[in-house]
């Protein structure tokens, strides 16, 4: 071990830097600014909690359509997408290693495409006229007679969204349960055999469960994380911010909208510190969960 | 071997209980792959093709058109095609080896050093896991313009190189080295920065080539540091310039826009495909506690 005194500081100090600067600063001074009104070019005039009142009681579209968008979205993309994640793992590592392989990249690579070639892909399948994908699917089966403008059809928007989202979510916490479950040791399964564990759910939930709470933890904080930053997805795929009549406007739209559109940045800032605090509330549900008790 | 229902994790051979897990599993791959799989074939297709009706999944007469439309528009603007290029190679090259570089140090130190803090940086860090950019955009705005690094290079590089997610696996891996081996270093009088270059870093090369994955898709695929903290085309990166273009919305626009999210992908595809088994062993250390 290495005990000098100002070694590791020397080690730390750039990372310490750079992670202050971009993400510690940004994120106390938007704290700072929620409580302030601020339009970019005065100063910032401290108006106490008035941002966050007149977010939970005047804004209408935050109160609407964002908050139940944002929660449905947030509920669906983040729990329904780690459970399937999961799911996905556990199947895999009942195979051989080379299909294994092979189809985790595949189930993988739709994470990395997320941003511009997720858009090009998905406008092109969800295109409004007959020569879309999804368009001309539905029609050959006889489920529609016309062609739906999808990215304007605010009955669709929202599944939409939901579907890409979910598609781009076999990201880095897919990996690391699979990794997980693939860690966990064999014998263990040969012991409960022997105890009495009859079917795989049982297996699953007393022994790769336990055995693997750590990468749980951290595959959960990913999907979350994951969750919340792919609000961009709406705005990406129609092509406009707010979205048609806010049918996938999401909180991280919202402070776009406020921040860069309207230039209320105070306001902008009071939407995020909320946003940071839902992302913090599910992260420490998560903790609760799979925390190891020492 | 005991095992419930003739299947075990990781088994060796292949048995007909697994079969099953096959019938669901190569739909739901499907279904994830197939997106990917139509666009290789758009963006392959000419113009006919791309207009025909009934549309059609995969390209009969593979052809370049939608490539070189795609380099001569660029052509015409003011900026080259090969401008974007460079730009997104310049930074994405820069991030990722200082990420590397930096993280590595970091995680050094978290890992194998007895310092004050120690404990509270790196649950501030596992606190930071859960950072979302977007949530903060304007503060970093406001950041980024006071450091004075506005619409340059460093404006996309600067913000991007500390990663948490990094930092995390990569200090995770660190622990798994024996504090033996660096003892014995210690022993023969290596100092710390030696003992980081020549056991901690060759001892780690998963978690680098995971980090650097990472980084590279994180950085590769950005386009909010180029539409916020840039404002003159010459420095903006190709991921902005693609974006820009599939919003175009006509028909050859999307056979480029197609052509473009390919030039995007490859580089994610072939990276993780080379570098995968030193990803899935260092996931293995990814436990959060």
């Amino acid at each position: 071990m290495i005990t000098k005194r100002r070694t590791p500081y020397l080690f730390l100090l750039p990372y310490l830097v750079l992670f202050t600067v971009f993400i510690i600063i940004p994120t106390v001074m938007a704290i700072g600014l929620s409580f302030t009104n601020y339009n970019a070019v005065q100063t910032p005039q401290f108006v106490g909690l008035t941002n966050y009142i007149n977010l939970l009681t005047q804004d209408t579209i935050f109160l609407q359509y964002v908050l139940p968008n944002t929660i449905l979205f947030s509920l669906v993309v983040g729990p329904v997408g780690y459970m399937l994640a999961f799911f996905l793992a556990w199947s895999l590592s009942q195979l051989t290693k080379l299909p294994r392989t092979i189809l985790a990249l595949i189930l993988y690579s739709p994470s990395m495409t997320l941003g511009v070639a997720m858009t090009v892909m998905w406008r092109v399948v969800f295109l409004g006229n007959q020569s879309g994908i999804a368009n001309y699917v539905l029609t050959q089966l006889g489920v529609i007679t016309e062609p739906i403008i999808w990215m304007f059809n605010t009955t669709y928007i929202m599944p939409i969204v939901i579907i890409v989202a979910l598609w781009g979510s076999m990201g880095v916490g897919f990996l690391a349960m699979l990794a997980g479950l693939l860690d966990v040791n064999p014998e263990l399964y040969e012991a409960a055999a022997i105890d009495g564990v009859r079917n795989r759910f049982q297996e699953v939930f007393y022994i790769t469960i336990p055995s693997m709470k750590p990468q749980m933890l951290f595959g959960a904080v990913m999907s979350i994380v994951n969750a919340f930053q792919a609000g961009n997805i709406g705005v990406m795929l129609t092509g406009s911010n707010p979205t048609p009549q806010y049918a996938a406007q999401l909180m991280v739209n919202h402070i776009e909208d406020y921040g860069f559109t309207r230039y209320e940045m105070g306001y902008a800032a009071a939407v995020s510190v909320g946003l940071l605090a839902l992302i913090y509330a599910f992260s420490h549900v998560a903790r609760m969960l799979f925390a190891e008790k020492d | 071997m005991a095992a419930i229902g003739g299947t075990r994790v990781n088994p060796k051979k292949f048995h007909k209980n697994q079969i099953p897990f096959y019938l669901y599993l190569i739909p739901i791959a499907a279904f994830m792959g197939l997106p990917i799989l139509y666009i290789i074939n758009h963006a392959f297709k000419p113009m006919d093709e791309l207009f025909a009706f009934p549309p059609k999944f995969f390209v009969s007469h593979p052809s370049l058109i939608n490539f070189q439309n795609l380099f001569q528009a660029a052509g015409t603007s003011s900026i080259p095609l090969s401008r974007y290029i460079f730009n997104s190679l310049l930074v994405t090259v820069a991030v990722v080896f200082l990420s590397v570089l930096i993280s590595t140090m970091a995680a050094f130190a978290l890992s194998k050093m007895h310092f004050k803090f120690k404990n509270t940086i790196f649950e501030i860090n596992n606190l930071a896991l859960m950072f979302v950019a977007t949530a903060v955009t304007i503060p970093r705005y406001l950041t980024i313009s006071s450091v004075g690094i506005l619409d340059t290079y460093w404006a996309h590089i600067l913000p991007q190189i500390a990663m948490p997610v990094c930092l995390f696996l990569i200090k995770q891996f660190v622990d798994g080295v024996p504090n033996s081996l660096i003892e014995a270093a210690q022993l023969e009088g290596a100092g710390s920065f030696k003992v980081y270059r020549k056991i901690i870093l060759p001892l780690i090369k998963p978690a680098i080539a995971t980090g650097a994955i990472l980084v590279f898709q994180n950085v590769w695929n950005n386009i909010e540091t180029s539409s916020l903290f840039t404002s003159s085309e010459g420095v903006r990166t190709l991921a902005f310039y693609m974006n820009t273009l599939s919003t175009a919305g006509t028909v050859q626009g999307q056979g480029m826009a197609a052509a473009a999210a390919l030039i995007m992908f490859i580089p994610n595809l072939l990276l993780f495909v080379v570098m995968q088994s030193s990803v899935m062993n260092t996931m293995a250390h990814s436990g959060l506690k």
